[in-house]
C-alpha cells in the first residue's frame, strides 16, 4: 500500500510540477482529487496503522513475556478487516471510482447531491470496516498488556515501547467510536436521505469537521506514539545505556495523549467558532510541545555519552529529531489562531503534517522494521541498503517539502490541479524532484530486501539477542518458537533482559520443561473477512441480496465458531524441549565462533 | 458485532483466569460503545430542535406508551439478575426459564418500537423529514439494534445451556451478555429522559 499512495504523491507532484498557465498537465481536476483523497486515506489507514500494528503485534507479546495476546482470534479478525479495507480501495481503481472529497471527506460535497457516485461510497466502507478491525486490535492489545505481563513486570518496569502502544490503545478506543458514529451518520445521510450534514431540512454540516477531528487528531497521536516508543527503544539499545528519563517518558505519552482530545478545533480555527473557543484550542496546541520537547531531550541525553553505533535505525532517529523539531515548530506556528488564519488550508500545513509524519510515524516505522526484522525472521537486514535508503529518504523529504512552506508563504492553497501564478512553478518542479528522489529511496529498501534474503546466511541471528539488546523479545530465538517463551521470565528490572545477562542468567535452562497450553488455528476469522468483503462491496454499490448474505455470514460464522468450545491444545514438553535443544545448540556454536571473532560486546550500564 | 466477536472464549493461558480476562475485555468494549452512544447523543443535542417545519416531539411522542415499552426493558433487567442468580445455583433449568421470559420480555420492547417507528414513518414524519426526526431515529435505532443483537445472543445462549449445560465458557457468556444487557438499560434510560421527558416539555 505504501507504494500506491506513493505513486498518487508522484502523480500529484508531476502534475504540479507542469500544470502552469496555459498547461493544463495530464491529469483532469476530477481525477485529481481522487488522487489527493486516496493518497490520503492509504498512507493514513492503510499504511501508518498496518506498519505499527504489524510490529507492535511481533513486539509487544515478546516485550512483556507472553505467549500470544489476550484474544487471538479476534485478532484474527481484525487483521482480516484490515485486509479487506484495503483490498476495497484498490478494487476502487478498476471498478468505478474513488472519492474525490479529500481524505477527510467534508460535507456538503461528500452529500450524494454533489457526489452521486460510487467513490464516497468506497471511502465510507473501506474506512469503517477498517476502524472496527482497528478498535477490536486497540480492546485486544489494551487487555494484553493489562492482563498478561509476565511475573513481576510491574507498570513501571513496562518496557518503554510496550508503554507507548498502551497509551495508543487507550486513543484508539476512546477516539475510534466516534468514527463510526461519524462515517455512520454520513452512510445515514447518503443511504436513507436523512439530513445530519446536509445543507437543508435542519442539517448542520459544522457537526462533520467536530466529529472527525475529534476522532482524526487523536489519530495523529495513534500513529506517532508508537514511532516515538520504536525510537525509544533503538536510541536505548544503540547507545549502549538506559534508556534516559524513563519515567518522565512515559508521563510525556500520558500527558500527549490526554491533550490530544482537546486541540480538534485547531483543524478549522478559520470556521467561525469565535475568538474565546480559538484561543483555548490555540492554547492547547502549543502545551502540547511540551511534553513533545521532554521527549526529544530524553533521546538526546540518552545519546550524549553513549556508545552510540550508527546503524541504519539510529540514522532514521537522528534524521527524525533534527527535522521533526522544525515540522514542530511550524505546528506551534499554525496553533495561533491570527496565523493560522493565513496559513490555514495553504501548502504551508501540507509542508508542516508531511514534516511531522514522514520523519514523525514513518522513519520510526522503517526504525523498528530494520530494528525488529532480524527478531521476526532471524535474519538482519543489510545495512548498505539500508543507509543508501535512508540517505535518499532523508534528502528527498526535505527537497520535496522545504519549497512547500515557501509556496504556503507565497499564498498558495493546497488542493491545486492547475495555477496561474508563474512564481510558483520552480518551486513545485523542486518538491517534483524530491519526490523522485523519496523514489529512489524505495527503491533502495526493495534492493535492501531482496539482498538480504539472498545472503541471509551471513547475515543470520543466531543468538537470538541481534543488537545487544534491553529487554525480552531478544531472549529468545529469532525467529522466536510459535510459544515464545518454554518458561515464562521473571522479572526483577525495568531492562529485564539486561538484567538477566549481567547476573548471567540468561539462557539459563529450566530444570524441566512443561507443557504449553495454546490455542488452534481456525479459519473462521479468514472467512469472517471474506463476508466482510462481500458486504462492503454490495453496501458501495447498492447490492442489497449481497450486503444480507455478508452480514448474515458474519454472524453465522461467530454463532457456528461459539458451539466449538475445543479451541486449545498442548504442546507437548518433549516438543518444546526439542525445539528449545536446537536453539541451545545454535546459541553454543555462536558462542565458540564469536570468541574467536571479537570480545563479548561491553556493557555500559548507567542509572 | 465487536459485541459478538468477544462472546467467544480465548484460550484459558498462562495461569490467568481465562472468564476474568474476557470480562475485562468485554467491559472494555461496552466503554467504547459507551463513548459511541456519547457521540450520537450530542448529535441528538445540537439536532433537537430543527425542526425544518415539521413535527415536534411535543406532537409526535406518546409518553404512555413509551413509558410501557421501557417497563417491558426494566423488568428484562430484573428477570435476567434472576437467570444470573439461577446460574450461581447451578440450577440449570430455572436460568433457562428466566433467560425466555428476559428473551420475550426484550422482544415486546424491539415490538413496541418497531411499532412506533412504522407509524411514524406511514404518518410522513420519517427520518428523511427533518435533522431532529434523523437524529431521533438513529439514536432510538442504535439502541434497539443492540438489543436485537442482544436477543439473537440471547437465543444463542438458551439454545448453548440446553444443550451443553453451565460449562465455564458459557457462564462466561452468560455474565458478558448480563453486562450488555444492564448496560443498555442504563442508556435506555438516558434515551428515555433526553429524548421524550424533554421532547414533551
Amino acid at each position: 500500500m505504501l507504494l500506491r499512495g506513493f505513486a498518487d504523491a508522484i502523480m500529484m507532484r508531476a502534475q504540479q510540477a507542469i500544470a502552469e498557465g496555459p498547461s493544463q498537465g495530464y491529469l483532469p481536476p476530477y481525477h485529481y482529487d481522487q488522487i489527493f483523497s486516496a493518497h490520503g486515506t492509504i498512507m493514513i489507514i492503510f499504511v501508518a496503522m498496518p506498519f505499527f500494528i504489524g510490529l507492535m503485534n511481533i513486539a509487544v507479546p515478546l516485550q512483556i513475556g507472553a505467549r500470544d495476546v489476550a484474544f487471538p482470534f479476534m485478532n484474527a479478525i481484525s487483521l482480516w478487516l484490515t485486509v479487506i479495507s484495503a483490498a476495497l480501495v484498490m478494487v476502487s481503481l478498476g471498478v468505478g471510482d474513488f472519492s474525490h472529497a479529500g481524505w477527510t471527506g467534508y460535507p456538503p460535497l461528500s452529500e450524494t447531491q454533489y457526489s452521486p457516485g460510487p467513490g464516497v461510497d468506497y471511502w465510507i466502507w473501506s474506512l469503517q470496516l477498517g476502524g472496527i478491525g482497528t478498535l477490536m486490535t486497540g480492546i485486544n492489545f489494551f487487555v494484553t498488556i493489562v492482563k498478561m505481563r509476565a511475573p513481576g513486570m510491574t507498570y513501571m518496569k513496562l518496557p518503554v515501547f510496550t508503554w507507548a502502544i498502551f497509551v495508543t490503545t487507550a486513543l484508539i478506543m476512546m477516539a475510534f467510536p466516534v468514527l463510526t458514529v461519524t462515517l455512520a451518520l454520513l452512510t445515514l445521510d447518503r443511504y436513507l436521505g436523512m439530513h445530519f450534514f446536509t445543507n437543508s431540512l435542519g442539517g448542520n454540516l459544522m457537526m462533520f469537521p467536530n466529529l472527525f477531528w475529534i476522532w482524526g487528531h487523536p489519530e495523529v497521536y495513534i500513529v506517532i506514539l508508537p514511532a516515538f516508543g520504536m525510537f525509544s527503544e533503538v536510541v536505548a539499545t544503540f547507545s549502549q545505556k538506559r534508556l534516559f528519563g524513563y519515567h518522565s517518558m512515559i508521563y510525556a505519552s500520558i500527558a500527549i495523549g490526554v491533550l490530544s482530545f482537546a486541540v480538534w478545533l485547531h483543524h478549522f480555527f478559520t470556521m467561525g467558532a469565535g475568538a474565546d473557543v480559538n484561543a483555548f484550542f490555540g492554547i492547547a496546541t502549543m502545551i502540547i510541545a511540551v511534553p513533545t520537547g521532554v521527549k526529544i531531550f530524553n533521546w538526546l541525553f540518552t545519546m550524549y555519552r553513549g556508545r552510540v553505533q550508527f546503524t541504519t535505525p539510529v540514522l532514521w532517529t537522528l534524521a527524525f529529531i533534527v527535522t521533526f523539531t522544525i515540522g514542530g515548530m511550524t505546528g506551534v506556528l499554525m496553533s495561533v489562531p491570527a496565523a493560522d488564519f493565513v496559513l490555514h488550508n495553504s501548502e504551508f500545513l501540507v509542508a508542516h503534517f508531511h514534516n511531522m509524519l514522514i520523519p514523525g510515524a514513518l522513519f520510526g516505522y522503517f526504525a523498528g522494521y530494520a530494528y525488529w526484522f532480524p527478531k521476526a525472521f532471524g535474519f538482519r537486514l543489510d545495512e548498505k541498503w539500508g543507509k543508501r535508503a535512508f540517505w535518499a529518504w532523508a534528502i528527498g523529504f526535505l527537497v520535496a517539502f522545504m519549497p512547500l512552506y515557501a509556496l504556503g508563504f507565497m499564498g498558495m492553497p493546497r488542493r491545486l490541479s492547475h495555477y496561474d501564478n508563474p512564481a510558483w512553478q520552480p518551486y513545485l518542479e523542486v518538491a517534483a524532484v524530491g519526490a523522485v528522489i523519496i523514489f529512489v529511496g524505495i527503491i533502495c529498501q526493495a534492493v535492501q530486501l531482496v539482498v538480504s534474503i539472498k545472503n541471509r546466511e551471513a547475515l543470520r541471528d543466531v543468538t537470538g539477542d541481534a543488537w545487544n539488546g534491553h529487554t525480552l523479545e531478544w531472549a529468545v530465538a529469532s525467529p522466536p518458537p510459535f510459544y515464545n517463551f518454554a518458561e515464562i521470565p521473571v522479572v526483577h528490572d525495568l531492562d529485564a533482559f539486561t538484567d538477566m545477562k549481567e547476573k548471567g542468567i540468561a539462557y539459563q535452562r529450566p530444570a524441566k520443561y512443561h507443557d504449553i497450553h495454546m490455542p488452534k488455528n481456525t479459519p473462521a476469522g479468514f472467512v469472517i473477512g471474506m463476508f466482510a468483503f462481500a458486504f462492503g462491496f454490495a453496501m458501495v454499490w447498492h447490492i442489497w441480496w449481497l450486503a444480507l448474505v455478508g452480514a448474515l455470514g458474519m454472524l453465522v460464522t461467530l454463532i457456528v465458531r461459539s458451539a466449538n468450545d475445543d479451541v486449545d491444545y498442548y504442546v507437548p514438553a518433549a516438543e518444546v524441549e526439542r525445539i528449545e535443544n536446537e536453539h541451545h545448540r545454535q546459541l553454543a556454536n555462536a558462542d565458540a565462533t564469536r570468541e574467536d571473532a571479537e570480545p563479548a560486546p561491553y556493557f555500559v550500564h548507567q542509572v | 458485532m465487536t459485541a459478538d466477536v468477544l462472546t467467544y472464549p480465548a484460550h484459558a493461558d498462562h495461569g490467568h483466569d481465562a472468564t476474568a480476562t474476557q470480562t475485562f475485555g468485554f467491559w472494555l468494549y461496552i466503554m467504547t460503545d459507551c463513548i459511541l452512544f456519547a457521540s450520537i447523543f450530542a448529535t441528538y443535542a445540537v439536532l433537537s430542535h430543527n425542526y425544518a417545519g415539521g413535527p415536534t416531539g411535543k406532537e409526535l411522542f406518546n409518553l404512555r406508551y413509551v413509558f410501557g415499552e421501557t417497563m417491558f426493558l426494566l423488568f428484562s433487567s430484573v428477570t435476567y439478575g434472576f437467570a444470573v442468580l439461577a446460574m450461581n445455583r447451578n440450577a440449570r433449568n430455572q436460568v433457562v426459564g428466566w433467560l425466555i421470559l428476559t428473551f420475550f420480555l426484550g422482544l415486546g420492547f424491539i415490538g413496541m418500537e418497531v411499532n412506533e417507528f412504522t407509524h411514524m414513518v406511514l404518518e410522513g414524519h420519517g427520518p428523511d423529514r427533518s435533522g431532529f426526526l434523523s437524529a431521533f431515529f438513529t439514536l432510538v435505532g442504535t439502541h434497539g439494534t443492540h438489543v436485537s443483537f442482544g436477543l439473537i445472543w440471547m437465543a444463542v445462549m438458551i439454545y448453548q445451556v440446553t444443550n451443553k449445560g453451565l460449562t465455564t465458557p458459557i457462564r462466561s457468556r452468560l455474565m458478558r451478555l448480563s453486562m450488555f444487557w444492564h448496560f443498555l438499560d442504563i442508556v435506555w434510560i438516558g434515551v428515555f429522559t433526553i429524548v421524550y421527558l424533554l421532547g414533551v416539555m
